[in-house]
């Protein structure tokens, strides 16, 4: 405990300094800005960005604070375009859609808006006090999740997405099929076999998170967007003043703390992330609803809060076993770990002691981070709402740029743009065949983590697959996913029997 | 496009003005064939601080993912062919790409192998309270029975990576298809793996350890010739326990198949400076490779002699056929 604080102390003395405390905020400004773009999120936002912060000769940790602010404030800002736009800024803020664009079309984009940013603080900060408390214990935890935990991990996620089931349950899980099917595209990772390219070596390494996001979401929406000014059917939304209140903060604080806690242990596992933790949070949170769950995908509140807390709790937690061990928790913390050796810091156990100015800074800089986002986004809020009133003739194209852009910026290869535009037709097609598209995303995030994780598991197991049922963490896990699934029709069901009873007599 | 349209017109600028003999680097380039943030990110950063004193200008490092380095590849043999500014960060990876067809119809043939930015070493590591407290104690064990250890790193089947598990079993004459290999998606997660216990063996790199030389992990063995300098040489190799095994991952440059030999004779030169000086050796140690100075000629045959160890190693192995 006192190495903590002792730790913390020198995290602030480092993170306090002017120079760095000017850094933090302009990432958390940069990153927001960054996050808000369609198309461009944190991976990217701090892809595109370390060469800058490289070539600029800022000291490693300076730098590094740059970085990690970049990095949790597009995590804030990406809700803003999902709420805003129902255009995911990235695969993590996919969930962010499903409640927050309905708010918004609901005439309270201001509330959507400055509820999430609540709720994105409470998940960031919880998560990295417990980062600071529990992190090399937790690191340990994590290293121990075998392939076989992962599997049952995902079992778990599979049957989280079971409550996206709406009114259609086949269309749903047709939707997850699909992008089970898209996950397939690539070079094999197990055997290095090409599944599915077609010979076109563009494809050879699989198709991006990103590209899958905004075409699939993105373009889509904007054919949508088109095809309604067309038809002359675009409603203009009336500019909306309402904010988040303390009742509506009262009425979802266990969602946010439930989640960001989930958001946080799942951010800790080495390759699971933000999209994961909000879909698992998503769900939860909807099941645990009871009757009430009705009004999910409408324009819950809770629908909103649950993945925007757990989103910011994974990002944090992703930081836990790339500081702790050195072992990248995801996309993002992979390239801060190139950052770091780029600096010619060594990350793992032994930066603690070799570096602490380095490590305890950057965990300070998250506690200023987090406060800093929280003011600097809540009365950006009218900003940001306004966005809604610029006349959809101006707006549709200037998305579009915007998701060519950063595409391009990222991915550098212009095949990619074409496959946007075509899975932005695909997405759209879907969504006149009334298919719901969060469920493919998910299905596409989740479904090559479950194949990698199995295949890995039966390999060790030398294709045993008792090995999925060996361990205390699997069978934990599997049992809630039988709960999540099998309670709420249980409950259902005696819902009914109650009241035909009550109707009998 | 705007990032390459001015190369395209410097490019036929120098076509057209430029005598053949006034062979210039007027606007040097790197190209890191991935994201920014990995490890050919880090060789073309040597590239572009180590080669600073021999140019007039800074190297820019731009970015070129897609398909594992195929994308960068394919552009190198149908537009920027011929363009004397650019040069292309590879390694041992890349090779193996190339000769297993997944960067297409391409040979080594296709490129003007340039230069090394340094190398690194295959390794063998357990965990610290592994059974197998020797090279000695896992080669008997793998010996008995080549399935009855899991070994991990993070390749899949056919990968570099996996090449190293194969190489190491077949010093004892074991089949490389008999293997329990549990393929990883990169060497931190083979790492959290082998920490975990999810694996026993695994075959990674001698620079990723500097991160775990924290007493958690054991290195039973280098892939080197010869034992390596500070802080690796309290590690034997395998070739001195009695494994003829070496493998080392080699880091490098290409250039268009195009390039005029002035232009790629210039680029040599600036080399074969650079790899004399101290200032070259102290940020290749500090971006984590490990020195291996060869260029020009001499690369060309390094870069041939391990394609050929790879592609018998790929033919052997039943990657590829014939």
């Amino acid at each position: 405990m006192m190495e903590v604080l002792h730790g913390l102390g020198t995290g602030f003395a480092v993170a306090l300094s002017p120079l760095n405390l000017l850094l933090v905020l302009a990432g958390c400004f940069a990153g927001t800005l960054i996050g808000a773009l369609p198309g461009i999120g944190p991976i990217n936002g701090v892809a595109i960005l370390l060469p800058i912060a490289y070539g600029l000769g800022f000291p490693p940790e300076s730098a590094l604070i740059l970085l990690a602010g970049i990095y949790y404030g597009a995590e804030y800002g990406g809700r803003i375009s999902s709420i805003l736009l129902n255009v995911p800024g990235d695969a993590g803020a996919v969930m962010t859609t499903l409640d927050g664009n309905p708010m918004a079309r609901n005439g309270q984009a201001g509330k959507a808006l400055s509820l999430s940013a609540v709720a994105s603080f409470v998940g960031g900060t919880i998560a990295v006090v417990l980062l600071s408390l529990f992190g090399p214990m937790l690191a340990r935890f994590g290293v121990k999740f075998q392939p076989s935990d992962y599997v049952a991990l995902m079992v778990f996620a599979f049957a989280c997405l079971a409550s996206l089931v709406g009114s259609s349950p086949l269309k749903t899980l047709t939707g997850a099929l699909i992008g089970l099917m898209l996950a397939t595209i690539g070079v094999d990772a197990n055997t290095g076999v090409q599944r599915y390219s077609f010979g076109i070596p563009d494809l050879l390494a699989g198709i991006d998170f990103l590209v899958i996001v905004i075409g699939l979401f993105g373009m889509a929406e904007l054919f949508h967007l088109v095809e309604q000014q067309i038809r002359g059917r675009l409603t203009t939304v009336p500019i909306d003043k309402s904010f988040v209140s303390w009742a509506d903060i009262a009425r979802t604080k266990w969602t946010m703390l439930r989640c960001s806690l989930i958001g946080f242990i799942i951010g800790t596992l080495p390759g699971t992330g933000a999209s994961v933790a909000s879909a698992v949070a998503y769900g939860t949170e909807k099941r645990l609803a009871g009757s009430t769950a009705g009004t999910f995908g409408t324009g819950d509140i809770r629908g909103l809060a649950a993945p925007e807390a757990a989103n910011n709790g994974s990002a944090t937690g992703a930081m836990v076993p790339m500081l702790t061990l050195g072992i990248p928790g995801s996309g993002t913390t992979a390239i801060l770990l190139g950052a770091l050796l780029m600096f010619n810091v060594t990350p793992g156990p032994l930066m603690f002691e070799q570096r602490p100015e380095i490590a305890w800074g950057l965990i300070a800089s998250m506690y200023i981070g987090n406060i800093a986002l929280l003011v600097l986004n809540l009365p950006l809020v009218g900003l940001f709402a306004r966005m809604l009133t610029i006349p959809q003739h101006y707006l549709t194209p200037l998305i579009a740029i915007l998701a060519f852009i950063g595409i391009y910026s990222i991915v550098g290869n212009p095949f990619d743009l074409y496959m946007i535009i075509g899975l932005g037709v695909f997405g759209w097609i879907l969504r006149k065949l009334d298919f719901s598209l969060a469920p493919v995303i998910l299905g596409f995030v989740l479904g090559g983590l479950f194949e990698n994780n199995l295949r890995r598991a039966l390999s060790i197991s030398g294709g045993d697959w008792g090995i999925l049922f060996s361990t205390v963490d699997s069978l934990v896990l599997y049992a809630l996913a039988i709960a999540v699934v099998v309670i709420p029709l249980w409950l259902g069901r005696r819902a009914a029997r109650r009241a035909n009873a009550a109707f009998d007599a | 496009m705007s990032r390459f349209a001015p190369f395209a017109l410097a490019a036929a600028a120098a076509a057209a003005f430029a005598l053949p003999a006034a062979a210039e680097i007027d606007r040097p380039e790197c190209i890191a064939p991935a994201q920014p943030g990995g490890g050919f990110d880090l060789t073309c950063r040597i590239a572009q601080q180590g080669l600073e004193p021999f140019l007039d200008r800074q190297v820019q490092v731009t970015f070129m993912p897609g398909g594992i380095g195929a994308v960068a590849f394919n552009m190198f043999n149908t537009t920027r062919t011929d363009d004397p500014n650019a040069i292309v960060a590879f390694s041992t990876g890349s090779l193996l790409n190339l000769i297993t067809g997944k960067y297409g119809d391409w040979s080594i043939d296709d490129a003007r192998w340039l230069a090394t930015a340094g190398t690194d070493y295959g390794a063998v590591v357990v965990l610290a309270d592994s059974p197998y407290k020797t090279l000695d104690d896992l080669m008997a064990a793998l010996k008995e029975d080549p399935s009855s250890i899991t070994i991990g790193a993070g390749g899949s089947v056919g990968s570099q990576d996996w090449m190293k598990a194969a190489l190491l079993l077949k010093t004892i004459d074991g089949d490389p298809r008999k293997m329990r290999y549990v393929a990883f998606d990169g060497g931190g997660e083979a790492i959290a793996g082998v920490l975990g216990g999810a694996i026993q063996v695994y075959t990674g790199d001698i620079g990723e350890m500097t991160s775990h030389m924290d007493g958690s992990l054991r290195i039973l063995g280098v892939m080197a010739d010869e034992r390596l300098a500070p802080p690796f040489d309290q590690f034997a190799t395998l070739k001195e326990q009695g494994y003829d095994a070496v493998w080392p991952i080699m880091r490098g440059f290409y250039m268009g198949k195009d390039v005029s030999d002035e232009d790629y004779q210039a680029w040599v030169d600036i080399f074969e400076k650079a790899h004399g000086s101290e200032e070259y050796r102290k940020i290749q140690s500090e971006k984590g490779l490990l020195p291996l100075d060869l260029s020009g000629e001499e690369f060309t045959a390094a870069v041939r002699a391990q394609t050929q160890q790879l592609h018998d190693l790929a033919v052997e192995t039943g990657l590829i056929t014939e």
